[in-house]
């Protein structure tokens, strides 16, 4: 009997664990389930007037999707002047300066504004950006994208911060600097590789959020110059042509989903071994 | 003398009042303090601003239709007649079937990677699975539009109905999109977030708890099952909170896969929506001031449903962790 429990007790562990694994598996398949897909339908209409030219109307096929990588480099060029700024000097705020119950607030709010659902971020920049001037715009979706890199930035800001060690500033101090010049040309120029890096991936992030700009930035056929009228971005068009009846449109939604997650996949890993190498010289 | 006045002037209390603050100024450490204050206030400013915005731009919604907004199952824009329970239907059901998924998927990897594999495939593996979390959204709806749906018409949804064809969650026609859909995509897109949050909590319990059991002569099985995740239960929760914030508000794969349709309906074959969706599909339709009120109610009704989660979520978190440190 006892016995028997014991085989029992050891069969059951070893199946468990076989089962753990096997989820843990399955879960990083899917990462390259997806990778492949992406390979395999968008690798096959993927050539060089995708990057060159406008999209055809409907009917004729080829055309390419220029105005829609255009569209996304304008819109994260605005996120990162309106967003990593304010991150930035938050992060710093926080992590040299704050006192501890304005600080715990601000934390918290970071958090709250992070999990805000990207589709009420696109309500937000909507009601700022939209109503007030009556049309669509880059510039509203830039807003939107911006408000979004914000908290991804502060909390990334702030940890790199902490993680320079103490004794720097107390030497660069001690050695007569005051705290803001301490600050600008000792602690932010070591923790600056990690700081990019945040920054980086803020913009990573937001590069392929889609609801915050479909009634912001909207969508546009053509190019669209300035910053004040509607603007074609990767994702928005990645949606538009999905959800089409036609199979050249979504032979196009195929290769621009895979430009997208190169870019964001790039972005990330690029960044991340970036960072764990310089990691590893500084000795951390 | 003059030495005396200098130490007298430095040992003196700061002045108080507005121009002895702008004296200050003059030295960066002030400047420097105040500027980057203002850009932290701003956080705190922009996402009250967030919160007023939606307030406001709704309140000709909650003004014409109060409390009964939540329970009315009628979406007419035609007649300007709005309800948004059956998208807060759809919003809990997709949500559901997402947990009931990822919730045993990744925990059992959270486990096998905190518990079982060695450090570093532990840690390449949590960088595969965060790469998984920064995939965007509309790229899994290009593949939940492409691939889930077509498999789930031919071949998960036939499958469903032949076994558990007798239970009311699987009659009905099956197009391909719908609940069932948008909830097997949604569990794929918040099973990292569920095992990166959990694989940190379960490695801040304290490696003498695990010892012990094994001592006591329990299986490494039973060390995880009745001593480990126990420990870590609080932080568990928390990170099936998290997903459940996320999966709540993911938007553009549940759109595209979802079907778009204002329904209640038992079958989880049937097209329905969910809030961000319907949010989503619909804003730049709409015409009248009282549907887009609507709509950003509906978009109200999120966040604030979002943000009690997520309090509650690092609530848990922390005293996980904290009692971690502690032990």
């Amino acid at each position: 009997m006892s016995r028997l429990h014991l085989l029992w007790r050891k069969s059951l562990n070893i199946l468990m664990l076989t089962l753990t694994g096997v989820a843990a598996l399955l879960v990083v398949s899917v990462l390259f389930l997806i990778l492949g897909c992406l390979l395999w339908n968008g690798g096959k209409s993927l050539n060089l007037s995708f990057f060159t030219q406008l999209p055809k109307p409907v009917g004729e096929s080829g055309g390419g999707m220029a105005n829609a990588i255009v569209g996304s480099l304008k819109l994260l060029l605005l996120a990162a002047v309106l967003g990593l700024p304010v991150g930035l000097l938050a992060g710093v705020y926080l992590a040299e300066f704050g006192g501890k119950t304005f600080s715990f607030v601000i934390r918290y709010t970071t958090d709250i504004l992070n999990g805000v659902p990207s589709v009420v971020i696109g309500i937000f920049a909507y009601t700022l950006a939209v109503l007030p001037v009556k049309h669509f715009s880059t510039f509203a979706g830039g807003v939107a994208l911006g408000v979004m890199a914000i908290p991804i930035t502060v909390r990334s800001t702030e940890e790199f911060l902490r993680a320079v060690p103490g004794t720097l500033r107390e030497g660069a101090m001690a050695l007569g600097a005051s705290k803001w010049r301490t600050i600008a040309t000792v602690v932010l120029p070591a923790a600056k590789g990690g700081i990019i890096t945040g920054m980086l991936l803020a913009l990573a992030r937001v590069a392929g959020e889609t609801a915050p700009l479909l009634f912001t930035a909207l969508g546009n056929q053509f190019w669209s110059p300035g910053w004040s009228q509607p603007t074609a971005s990767l994702p928005t068009v990645i949606y538009a042509y999905a959800l089409s009846a036609y199979d050249d449109w979504h032979r196009q939604a195929w290769a621009a989903g895979l430009v997208l997650l190169a870019l964001v996949l790039v972005a990330n890993v690029g960044t991340r071994l970036a960072l764990s190498r310089g990691g590893a010289a500084r000795g951390v | 003398m003059s030495a005396t006045a200098t130490i007298i002037a430095a040992t003196a209390p700061p002045e108080a009042g507005p121009r002895a603050f702008i004296r200050r100024l003059r030295h960066g450490d002030e400047v420097a303090h105040l500027v980057t204050f203002i850009f932290a206030a701003s956080i705190l400013l922009l996402t009250s601003m967030l919160v007023y915005e939606l307030w406001v731009t709704s309140h000709l919604s909650r003004a014409k239709f109060g409390w009964s907004f939540l329970a009315t199952r009628i979406w007419d824009p035609v007649f300007e007649n709005f309800g948004a329970l059956p998208y807060i239907y759809g919003t809990l059901v997709t949500s559901a079937i997402a947990l009931i998924i990822a919730v045993p998927l990744g925990l059992a990897a959270a486990t096998f990677l905190a518990e079982l594999a060695p450090r570093r495939i532990s840690d390449g593996v949590a960088f595969l699975i965060d790469l998984l979390a920064a995939v965007p959204s509309v790229i899994y709806g290009l593949l939940g539009i492409f691939v889930v749906v077509p498999l789930m018409r031919t071949v998960i949804g036939p499958a469903l109905k032949n076994s558990l064809g007798f239970l009311p969650f699987f009659k009905g026609p099956n197009y391909g999109v719908g609940f069932l859909t948008a909830g097997i995509v949604l569990s794929i897109m918040v099973v990292p977030f569920i095992i990166s949050v959990s694989r940190e909590v379960l490695l801040t319990v304290p490696r003498d708890q695990r010892e012990a059991a094994l001592a006591l002569g329990a299986t490494r099985w039973e060390a995880t099952w009745k001593v480990v995740i126990p420990w870590a239960r609080a932080g568990i929760a928390g990170s099936v909170f998290l997903a459940l914030a996320r999966a709540l508000g993911e938007t553009m794969a549940v759109t595209m896969v979802i079907g778009n349709a204002t329904a209640i309906s038992a079958s989880l074959f049937s097209p329905g929506d969910t809030i961000a969706a319907t949010i989503a599909s619909q804003f730049t339709e709409a015409t009248g001031d009282l549907y887009l009120s609507a709509l950003v109610e509906l978009g109200l009704v999120l966040f604030l449903i979002t943000f009690i989660l997520n309090g509650l979520a690092r609530l848990l978190i922390l005293v996980t962790e904290r009692g971690g440190q502690r032990g």
